[in-house]
């Protein structure tokens, strides 16, 4: 079976699987990273959200064959250390307006936000109503207008 | 002082090392006010009452226990599926205990069969029925702490206070809960009366706190039924059919498809052909790769349109004879087409079934029920049976049904090993529960500027109720004011409340067709009933010169829901001025002894209808909500918020954006981005969740209270925008599909591979 090494989390792992498995499961089925969520397996709900270099992507849509031993996976568990904290700023946003309500789709909601917010710095502004309009995470159990508070809060702290 | 003239609560000590109380679950329920002039059966005893009642005669016992690090533990036997359910029992604890919040811990109880009736998390009741059960055995744990303070510093009790875990004495000594856990303890159980704190004592409930699993949620380390780990557990996915129930007849490669990679096993079991593997993506390859031979289904060849003439056939009359002169009448029919109650989390279970006993983990409303049926199926004794309810993503009605932990208990049978047994997205919308469509009819009459009768004729695809509801219904029929009437004329009644003095009002209910995958969702029959109601009042508002709100407020029959109506009001500006194709709507919406209102502003206009978002539907935009709840005493006000913004997410998306649309016996969505819940794009950008002073004293339900009301403020606002009642439901239903079905064979899509490109 092919061999797969990537950056997980600031760790080096490698991986014994088949080069067409989607990152998604060999994060949760095969490491037992459990953080990214399964919604869709579509690239549709964004559950699963993480960061790849730093940038968010969804990997139920990345063939584990693609990741090339420099490639930085980072899960909402390694978020925190990407600041070298606790908790990243956007998780304390989060806990500040009691965002989640079943939390299912939370991991992936705060992962889209970080990457939504420098996004936006990248294109020379902070984050507006038209940024926020873009999020296409689903939360089925409605927390959309929490999401919106705590993301603009957020990004007026760092 | 304690208790002199207050009521008295029975609570247990129980015999262990550590102490431990109990306290009955259920409460009787409050004697029914009195309502003036010929009452519906919700407004004097409603479903909520019924299931409150439904507690009282069973033995089972909420416990909470008092450890040595001075925490305290609650095994609650309820779901926890996003509602807050665990943090506001955790606040009933803190505040009899004397407590801090987060040194209670609250976790869900297994299926517990001497619960009976006790373990049904359904009809917004968890907080209902267990507020004063929490807190009496809390309440009888502060008491022994106290009496072994008192014995252990050698003072009297009365001098002792107890407070934030710590007993104190005078002059300074104190002793905390952890170093009084054992001495408190009791070698034999013991019954022991309570007297409970007056409200204007509390300090805890009625006050704003944050959910106590909140930061498990946004570290990722909240463990869903997927995410438990089970050694040997591995994934399975369904090859369904491609009609609805359709049956599997022959499967013509399954040892090709044994021999792929990952794969472990292939086994049929009554819902379709499973696999097992290694990974779900090589379920997914494998379930893409069988090839078999389907049966018919339940519903081969249904379409909306079909059943839509089925509904139609099956109205019942409207009784009230021919109308004097100068009385005119408004006469509407609307429909509501099949929508999906599919949470974020697909339907799922992990399953370990041996030859003698089975453990099942899935987010159960109904743990008891799963119990029984999956040992009954497995032929084993229930007691072979443990059932481990997990935290749930969201239910929304589906975590009423044990569907996929049924499944897994099979399909674990089928290989002889255990299995974590997940839904594909696109099988939960397909093959997963829906809430049914239906027709409601309504007919008013007026005269003089009075309303002198309403007539609703509601008429749906059969409801499912197979998951304890129905057992509940069978043992309360005697009680109930509802006599000879079927499961769900009997929910219909004990459900549906009209608010307004309409003179002679009749609401029935008729069920056709039972061949569909149904459940409640977020409420029963509410959210399509009452809008279609609400529409009504504003077409007799307009036939009677008045305007909606004033109208509204003064035919309502509740002065808690005028209060209410005029916050709203008062608070979103009502009747301001707004430019042409944007409008305001008012609603309101009473059950389960709490009341909503909401105001709704929209957007119709072709700029933002026209609004492109890639693989989406804009549509209108709700641009405003406001809305006000009282629940009668709001345990946590925040957690109640957070309902309320849910609630009107979801009747938005009711409203304007997401049905199912039925073809050739399956339905077409298959996606998010087929089904059009709501979206960031469509959440109103202003949005403000009033919650009322305590009024009643004790707490209603609120799970899902805010969808009729925000369902039907969207609508009216859009009928007052457009200048046309809207008469189907979601307003978007007939319109272009706006999506490409996916196939049905096979069943499910192939995962994208596309995902570095897509990276932001
Ligand atoms: S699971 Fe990856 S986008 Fe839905
Ligand atoms: S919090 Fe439940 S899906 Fe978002």
């Amino acid at each position: 079976m092919p061999e797969h090494t990537f950056i997980l989390n600031g760790e080096r792992v490698t991986v014994d699987i088949e080069d067409d498995v989607r990152l998604l499961w060999v994060l949760r089925d095969v490491l037992g990273v459990t953080g990214p969520k399964y919604g869709c397996g579509l690239g549709v709900c964004q559950a699963c959200t993480s960061h790849l270099n730093g940038r968010a992507f969804t990997p139920c849509c990345v063939p584990v064959g693609e990741l090339a031993p420099g490639d930085e996976v980072t899960t909402i568990e390694g978020l925190p250390a990407t600041v070298g904290a606790e908790l990243h700023p956007m998780q304390e946003a989060w806990l500040e307006f009691d965002v989640a309500q079943c939390g299912y789709c939370q991991p992936g909601q705060i992962m889209a936000a970080v990457a939504k917010v420098r996004q936006a710095r990248e294109a020379g502004r902070e984050i507006g109503e038209a940024d926020l309009d873009e999020i296409r995470n689903i939360c089925r159990c409605g927390t959309y207008h929490r999401i919106r508070e705590a993301i603009t809060a957020a990004a007026k702290r760092y | 002082m304690a208790g002199v003239g207050r009521r008295r609560f029975l609570g247990y000590v129980l015999a262990a090392s550590t102490l431990t109380v109990a306290a009955q679950v259920g409460e009787a329920g409050e004697a029914a006010a009195a309502v003036p002039s010929l009452p519906e059966p919700a407004d004097l005893y409603d479903l909520n009452d019924m299931l409150t009642d439904a507690a009282l005669p069973t033995s089972g016992l909420i416990t909470v226990q008092v450890h040595e690090d001075g925490t305290a533990s609650l095994a609650l036997p309820r779901a926890e599926v996003g509602q807050g359910v665990t943090t506001s029992s955790a606040m009933l604890v803190a505040e009899e205990l004397e407590l801090p919040l987060e040194k209670v811990r609250v976790t869900l109880a297994d299926a517990r069969p001497e619960l009976l009736f006790n373990q049904l998390t359904g009809g917004s009741n968890t907080t209902v029925s267990t507020f004063t059960p929490i807190r009496v055995a809390a309440a009888v744990a502060r008491g022994r702490l106290l009496a072994a303070a008192a014995g252990l510093l050698g003072v009297p009790l009365a001098g002792l206070v107890a407070k934030a875990g710590v007993v104190g004495a005078p002059g300074g000594r104190s002793v905390t809960y952890g170093e009084l856990a054992v001495r408190a303890a009791s070698g034999v159980d013991v019954a022991v009366s309570v007297a409970l704190k007056e409200r204007a004592q509390f300090t805890v409930i009625g006050t704003p706190r944050g959910r106590a699993d909140a930061l498990a949620a946004v570290t990722g380390r909240k463990q869903f039924a997927m995410d438990v780990k089970v050694p040997g557990a591995l994934p399975v996915m369904l090859c369904r059919p491609p009609t609805i129930n359709g049956t599997v007849r022959a499967v013509r490669n399954a040892d090709a498809v044994r021999a792929m990679p990952g794969v472990t096993d292939v086994a049929v079991v009554p819902t379709g052909v499973a696999v097992r593997a290694r990974t779900f993506g090589q379920c997914i390859d494998a379930v893409r790769a069988l090839q078999v031979d389907w049966g018919p289904g339940t519903e081969d060849g249904a379409s909306d349109e079909s059943v839509l003439k089925e509904l139609r056939a099956a109205e019942l009359p409207l009784v009230v004879p021919p109308l004097p002169l100068l009385t005119k009448a408004v006469d509407a029919r609307f429909t509501f087409h099949f929508a999906s109650n599919s949470a974020l989390e697909t339907n799922c279970a992990v399953a370990d079934v041996r030859a003698d006993r089975a453990e099942v983990w899935a987010s159960l409303k109904s743990p008891i029920v799963a119990q029984e049926k999956i040992a009954a199926r497995l032929g084993l004794p229930p007691t072979a049976v443990t059932v481990h309810v997990t935290e749930g993503g969201g239910s929304f009605g589906r975590k009423l049904f044990h569907d996929a932990a049924l499944e897994a208990a099979e399909v674990s049978r089928a290989m002889g090993k255990p299995v974590r047994l997940m839904w594909h997205r696109t099988d939960d919308f397909r093959q997963g529960r829906t809430h049914p469509m239906a027709t409601s009819r309504v007919r008013a009459t007026y005269s003089l500027g009075q309303v002198l009768s309403c007539e609703q004729r509601h008429t749906s695809v059969a409801t499912d109720f197979g998951h304890g509801l129905g057992e509940i219904i069978t043992a309360m029929a005697a009680k109930l004011p509802v006599a000879d009437l079927a499961f769900s004329e009997t929910m219909f009644a004990l459900t549906q409340q009209t608010p307004y003095d309409f003179g002679v009002t009749t609401q029935l209910l008729s069920e056709v067709d039972k061949g569909f995958n149904t459940g409640s969702m977020r409420g029963i029959y509410s959210p399509n009933v009452r809008t279609a109601q609400e529409l009504v009042v504003d077409r007799l508002a307009a036939g009677t010169g008045s305007d909606p709100y004033t109208f509204r407020r003064r035919f309502l029959k509740e002065d808690r829901a005028r209060a209410v109506l005029d916050k709203v009001a008062e608070l979103g500006d009502w009747g301001r001025t707004m430019a042409a194709g944007t409008a305001q709507g008012i609603a309101l919406h009473p059950e389960y002894h709490s009341v909503v209102a909401v105001l709704a502003e929209i957007d119709c206009r072709p700029q933002t209808t026209g609004r492109t978002v890639p693989d989406a539907y804009t549509g209108p935009r709700v641009t405003k909500v406001v809305c006000a709840v009282d629940v009668g005493l709001a345990v946590n006000p925040r957690g109640l918020e957070a309902q309320m913004q849910g609630g009107i997410m979801d009747g938005i998306a009711l409203a304007l954006s997401s049905g199912l649309h039925l073809q050739d016996g399956h339905f077409l969505e298959g996606s998010w981005d087929n089904y059009f819940y709501t979206r960031q794009w469509n959440t109103p950008p202003e949005l403000q969740v009033v919650v009322m002073p305590p009024t009643t004293g004790s707490p209603g339900g609120a799970g899902e209270l805010a969808v009729a009301a925000a369902m039907a403020a969207v609508a009216c606002a859009y009928g007052r925008a457009t200048g046309t009642m809207p008469t189907v439901f979601p307003v978007n239903h007939g319109g272009p599909l706006g999506f490409e079905p996916l196939p049905t064979v096979p069943p499910v899509p192939q995962s994208p591979t596309d995902g570095r490109t897509r990276a932001y």
